[in-house]
């Protein structure tokens, strides 16, 4: 049983990234983390670990256990396995998978802004303007489109001043290049807040090129590194095909894991 | 010069009659705590859910009598005991909720008619249980309406935010908010807090109705949950108002002309608003 393969490894000499001082700080690692639901396991032996400064995305296949580790990590699931451990005091910024606000509920976006704590006006209106959105403060959050509600939901996730985002399918509803613009924006919110980003998708070809380091999971970890490294394992390929793998075809093959 | 007027029969009955002011003072105490609860049962969708509950009340009833309990007390602890028994099998029983529901609630209300018909000895007032005997409520009732109602909505204001969080997001509540789960919990005591004391003004079988249609005329006036919820007290209570007198000058029963009172209002202002819409 050795499916995992440790990230910490994976900083691998050949892709330098340039030295920020405390880029190395881990925020939070996961540690053979095992969820069962319905008496079976959903994942299991999931090692991981977000950095500050890191964008770690995790990909693979529908029912993989993505979303449900990243709950796990948030405390929203209970976990059976192993153990997460959480910088002290550590903020988290969080948007969730699909939310469907029911018709009778009235709620402007500025309310939303403060479901679970308040801020100040200020501070939620820099948020908002900050994902250019600052002219929705008061329409009601029905009223919105799929790529409107997506960034008041990463602007929401801005207030507490996050130390970690925690970015489950972020990029939902949102077309093509709308797509592109709110990943970019993302990477220039890790720049200029060092934040860690734990970012959760299935769009590979974006996504691939946006991160730092790839999590592929499929019940336990594929395989985990860079992403150029994902992107030829076989692992990889047996899951996405190998169109999937060509469409990053410039990548050099290489191998720095193993599997069962 | 006013002696017409003092000598009219309605202007005695309503001015006089003291019956008349404990059930109007007793039916706002209800719509005020009435019109935020019910708020969350339509956002949460619980209407069936609060049906289920105030259905087995009359479990309680059967109960308070056999036992010697107070009956607020009974009605009390089987609609609580019936949110328990549906959660429960909500996890355990492979059926659609809506049928689970729809089977539940209606047994329970079988199960109390065919129970209380058992008891010989006691001569239940059927339909003072099933929709309400508003003008029979005495002072203390008033009394216990008024404490429970100042209680039911402390707790409310305290769970609040927790509460509307889930409503909205479940996962973003859990993740940011402290003690979900056990606000959810807190929620479904106050249900069946709310359903106990109601019980005299409504009835068993017009308690959701109370509950809904107020937050559902509601809703289209308020841009805020709290709003919605502020709002939804002022129609309960237009609507115990006008209900109440609706129904000495019509001689109609007071709980479902309550009920009635509110359902024009849901339509007025749905009416009201397809029109401005357009």
């Amino acid at each position: 049983m050795n499916y995992q393969i440790a990230t910490e490894k994976k900083r691998a000499p050949r892709a330098p990234r340039p030295p920020r001082a405390p880029a190395e700080e881990a925020l939070v690692s996961v540690k053979q983390l095992g969820l069962r639901r319905g008496g079976r396991w959903i994942v299991r032996h999931v090692n991981l670990t977000v950095r500050r400064g890191e964008i770690l995305t995790v990909i693979g296949p529908n029912g993989g256990g993505k979303s449900a580790t990243a709950r796990a990590i948030l405390g929203i699931l209970p976990h059976q396995e192993g153990e997460i451990v959480k910088n002290r005091r550590l903020a988290i910024g969080y948007v969730p998978q699909k939310i469907q606000i029911d018709e009778t509920l009235p709620l402007p976006v500025s309310r939303l802004m403060t479901l679970t704590r308040n801020y100040p006006k200020r501070r939620v209106q820099e948020a908002l303007d900050e994902m250019g959105v600052l002219p929705l403060l008061h329409a009601p959050v029905q009223s919105l489109s799929g790529g409107e509600f997506q960034r008041c939901l990463l602007a929401r996730a801005l207030l507490p001043a996050p130390d970690l985002l925690v970015l489950d399918e972020p990029a939902q509803g949102l077309d093509a290049t709308g797509e592109i613009e709110f990943y970019r924006k993302i990477r220039e919110i890790r720049q200029e807040r060092q934040c860690g980003i734990l970012l959760i998708s299935h769009d590979l070809h974006i996504v691939m090129r946006q991160t730092d380091t790839v999590l592929c999971l499929n019940g336990h970890v594929c395989c985990s590194g860079q992403p150029r490294a994902v992107a030829s394992s076989p692992e990889y390929q047996k899951l996405f095909g190998v169109s999937a793998a060509e469409a990053l075809a410039l990548y050099s093959h290489d191998h720095d894991h193993r599997h069962p | 010069m006013t002696t017409d007027i003092h000598d009219s029969e309605w202007f005695r009955m309503i001015v006089m009659d003291e019956f008349l002011w404990r059930a109007l003072l007793a039916g706002i105490g209800i719509a005020l705590v009435s019109g935020p609860m019910g708020c969350f049962v339509v956002w949460r969708r619980m209407a069936y859910f609060g049906d289920a509950m105030a259905h087995a009340a009359l479990l309680g009833v059967a109960a308070g009598l056999l036992f010697g309990l107070h009956p607020t007390l009974g009605v009390f602890a089987a609609a609580f005991l019936s949110a328990l028994a549906l959660l429960f099998l909500r996890r355990r029983v492979a059926l659609p909720l809506d049928t689970l529901l729809g089977a539940i609630s209606h047994a329970a209300l079988a199960l109390g008619l065919v129970v209380l018909s058992l008891m010989w000895w006691v001569r239940a007032d059927l339909l003072a249980l099933l929709f309400g005997d508003i003008l029979a409520v005495g002072w203390r009732d008033v009394a216990l309406i008024y404490g429970g109602g100042a209680v039911i909505m402390a707790v409310l204001i305290v769970i609040w935010r927790p509460l509307l969080a889930a409503a909205v997001s479940e996962d973003i509540a859990r993740a940011e908010a402290k003690n979900v789960m056990r606000a959810q919990m807190v929620f479904m005591i106050l249900m069946a807090a709310i359903i106990a004391l109601a019980i005299a003004i409504v009835g068993v079988l017009l308690i959701t109705a109370l509950l809904i249609i107020p937050a559902a005329a509601a809703r289209r006036f308020a841009a805020t949950p709290e709003g919605m919820a502020m709002l939804a007290s002022a129609m309960g209570c237009f609507s115990v108002v006008v209900g109440l007198f609706g129904s000495v000058v019509l001689d109609t029963p007071a709980g479902p002309s309550i009920i009635l009172a509110a359902l024009f209002l849901f339509v007025g202002g749905a009416v009201g608003g397809l029109t401005r819409s357009r």
